[in-house]
């Protein structure tokens, strides 16, 4: 990433061999600079070239596995500052913190109420990832006890938060092997924190006091040969959080190595809403892991939403299945809205018509996620595709009446429609917050 | 290794408005949110608590509570959120709407300038939402509160016309609302421009979408806009109204009360505002209209927090 073909041509052999498979070295560094190509394919590169060639290569911000077995997750690999540029694309992983302060039965009972948040949204699951366990005591036995006894009842991988190495050896000896994160090597202990991150394999979290510090520490680990790692900039205050996360990704992007590597925020707040709103705001701002107190559904409830929403693929607009949805209830004379399935447009009906306290069936016909104007422009939201909706569905045998209603916008389609379905077709508003007006105007009469 | 701070040299600002003869002052930016360290950002976002001039029909009881003794009287109910904290009262006239009261353009003008007078805060006032009567009402509310420079709208491409021109004749400013549409909320400050009226008269509505109901398209409309009114384009700079209440309250994580797997209503559907309001803040948005009092206190302690300097 970040090279010209002509930049990696110039630490290629030269040979022109075609053993790549290339007609020339030349062609096969445009190759490379494309993505298109493995640096394995040349027999002939010097060791020093393949070295220079895979540090620059490595992508802005280094991916970083947490966790094993099927909870195991990713973080980091991001290319962008806005989503809109490309897209975002590792979630935030949500950890929520237990202590060692705890007793048993606190701990056990906290950890029942993470792995219970899990919500369902438009057919897909959404958890939080991650359970943190803090060395609050201070006392290494009693952290490895809580931390076994966590890891004894969740399948979510570790966060174990504790700046003694010695605790955190004990700690590893119950948990290791499912590679949890290992919070975190300092200026001070880092020898020894990167000695076990590194014997273990798992993602060890670097701290500073400040961003020079930050990236002075994580040199001295790289130089120890370990680069599995996440990186914390020791801010705790929101504005400084978020100019450090900014600042953390700039960087990255301009392949300031020292940054180039996933981060870890803490929300953790005594207020529980300031936290929730504080965690929200670094999952946008760039936190590849986000810290919380709360195991409260209606605190988490928000940061996972709005995780799901600003990592969706903004190129890639979001389609809901096309079934019949059915709003309040309804019965055999409710009305039949038919639209797309761009989940937007299914959103903003859905709420609409819920707003208008109006029981009805929903029906959007499947355009490949596009919106309404955009599938009918494309030939996707069509009489065709409306008539084959409605028929593989059964919805009109649902009903006692032979009406749908179709969005504004597509007016024209109604005549061919009403032909190929043999409904009534009503002609709804072109905006859904119409929509109440229109039950009003000319469904309720 | 010393890290050298990367700082983006912006050319540009966000328009500086002041409205309500106490001169808010709103926008002014010369970065994108909260990035003190490379800008100045002289104004703090501001808040609006909404007020009916007619008795709300879909606000569920958590949200009636905070106005139950004045929820019929747009008057008190001004008064009530003024005392609540909001930095200004946004009055929603939907009695003039068909489907309600169906009222005339007199009599909404006088509730508007009855709020108006009673209030010692900036008055933002929002018509019924069709945008044929729009066109009627908010031309005579215009005239009633001449003198006030109120925020008027919502202005949109096809009744723009006569509300920009009432709104330049007495002074005001406009709120341009158009769909989520970058180009489309260019235009429109193009169109109501052209006829006369400053850009730093208008602020604008890409009309938003709640947390979990398509949050993130106003969301990237508000960065990329912001991106140009940084680097030059006065007509994306104008300041950015959200309409958060409006949008967080339609809701089923707001509005249902009675949902065991989401945890208890009151924490969550304030958080449901609060966390749509926040949000838009660090996308962008300058004005933000609520509706529950505890979601403006804790969004004001957001933004309190957010506020403070992170220069290196």
């Amino acid at each position: 990433m970040g090279l010209t073909g002509l930049e990696i041509f110039k630490q290629l052999p030269k040979k022109n061999c075609k053993e790549c498979g290339q007609p020339t070295c030349l062609a096969f560094a445009m190759q490379l600079a494309a993505g298109k190509a493995s640096l394995d394919a040349c027999p002939y590169v010097s060791d020093a070239a393949r070295e220079a060639l895979d540090s620059a290569s490595a992508p802005p911000v280094a991916l970083v596995k947490i966790g094993a077995g099927e909870k195991a997750f990713e973080i980091g690999n991001e290319t962008v500052m806005f989503r809109h540029d490309k897209r975002f694309e590792h979630p935030t992983g949500i950890a929520i913190q237990v202590n060692d302060n705890m007793s048993a039965d606190e701990v056990k009972a906290k950890v029942d109420k993470i792995n219970k948040l899990v919500f369902d949204r438009v057919g897909q699951v959404h958890e939080v990832n991650m359970v943190a366990v803090a060395n609050d005591s201070g006392d290494a036995a009693k952290f490895a006890d809580t931390v076994k006894l966590v890891q004894d009842n969740t399948a979510y991988p570790l966060l174990l938060i504790s700046g003694d190495a010695a605790a955190m050896e004990k700690a590893l000896d119950v948990a290791g092997a499912n590679k949890p994160v290992v919070y975190a090597a300092d200026a001070g202990n880092y020898e020894a924190m990167t000695a076990l991150a590194k014997k273990y394999e798992a993602p060890l979290v670097v701290k500073g006091s400040d961003l020079n510090s930050l990236a002075e520490t994580v040199e001295k680990v790289v130089a120890l040969g370990y680069k599995n790692l996440i990186l914390d900039s020791g801010a705790r205050e929101l504005s400084k959080v978020i100019a450090d996360q900014t600042q953390i990704r700039r960087q990255a992007l301009k392949l300031f190595r020292p940054l180039g590597y996933p981060t870890i925020a803490f929300a953790n707040n005594d207020d529980p809403i300031m936290e929730s709103l504080y965690a929200s705001t670094y999952v946008a701002k760039y936190a590849g892991i986000v810290v919380v107190n709360s195991a409260e559904p209606e605190h988490i409830l928000p940061v996972i939403t709005l995780r799901l929403n600003i990592y969706t693929d903004p190129q890639k607009p979001i389609a809901v299945e096309s079934k019949v949805y059915e709003i309040l209830n309804p019965g055999p004379d409710s009305p039949v809205l038919v639209t797309t399935n761009f989940s937007l447009s299914y959103f903003c009906i859905a709420g609409d018509t819920e707003a208008a306290r109006v029981p009805a069936y929903i029906i959007p016909v499947d355009t490949d996620g596009i919106s309404v104007l955009t599938a009918w422009a494309a030939g996707k939201f069509s009489p065709e595709s409306i008539a084959d909706t409605l028929k593989k569905l059964g919805i009109m045998e649902k009903v006692n009446h032979n009406k749908i209603i179709i969005p504004g916008g597509v007016a024209v389609l109604s005549g061919q429609t009403a032909e190929l379905t043999g409904c009534q077709v009503l002609v709804g508003p072109r905006e859904s917050a119409g929509i109440n007006s229109f039950f009003k105007q000319q469904w309720n009469q | 290794m010393a890290v050298t701070i990367a700082k983006e040299r912006w050319t540009s600002k966000v328009a500086e408005e002041a409205y309500g003869p106490q001169g808010l002052k709103v926008g002014g930016e010369t970065t994108l949110p909260f990035l003190h360290f490379e800008g100045e950002i002289p104004n703090r976002a501001v808040t609006a608590l909404e007020v009916f001039d007619t008795e709300p029909k879909d606000y569920p009881d958590i949200l009636k509570e905070p106005f139950a003794d004045v929820i019929n009287d747009p008057v008190a109910w001004a008064k009530k959120v003024v005392e609540y904290g909001a930095d200004m009262v946004a009055l929603r006239l939907m009695s003039a709407h068909p489907d309600w009261n169906n009222a005339s353009a007199q009599d909404v003008a006088k509730t508007a300038k009855a709020v108006a007078d009673a209030i010692d805060v900036p008055l933002i006032v929002i018509g019924c939402g069709v945008e044929e009567k729009d066109g009627e009402i908010l031309p005579v509310v215009a005239e009633a509160l001449e003198g006030k420079k109120a925020l008027i709208g919502c202005v949109t491409a096809n009744n723009y016309k006569s509300i920009t021109a009432a709104a330049n004749g007495y002074g005001h400013y406009v709120i341009a609302s158009s769909p989520l549409d970058i180009n489309l909320c260019k235009q429109l400050n193009i169109l109501i421009n052209e006829m006369g009226l400053p850009l730093d008269r208008i602020a604008f509505d890409p009309l938003v979408g709640a947390l979990g109901y398509g949050i993130e398209y106003a969301y990237s409309i508000m960065e990329r806009a912001r991106m140009g009114a940084l680097t030059g384009d006065k007509t994306l700079a104008t300041p950015i109204v959200a309409f958060i209440g409006q949008e967080a309250w339609k809701a089923k994580e707001a509005k249902d009360a009675d949902v065991p797997e989401w945890g208890p209503q009151a924490d969550r559907a304030i958080l449901w505002e609060a966390t749509t309001a926040t949000t838009f803040a660090i996308a962008g948005a300058n004005i933000f209209i609520m509706r529950h009092p505890e979601s403006v206190k804790r969004f004001n302690a957001f933004v309190d927090e957010a506020m403070k300097s992170n220069a290196y």
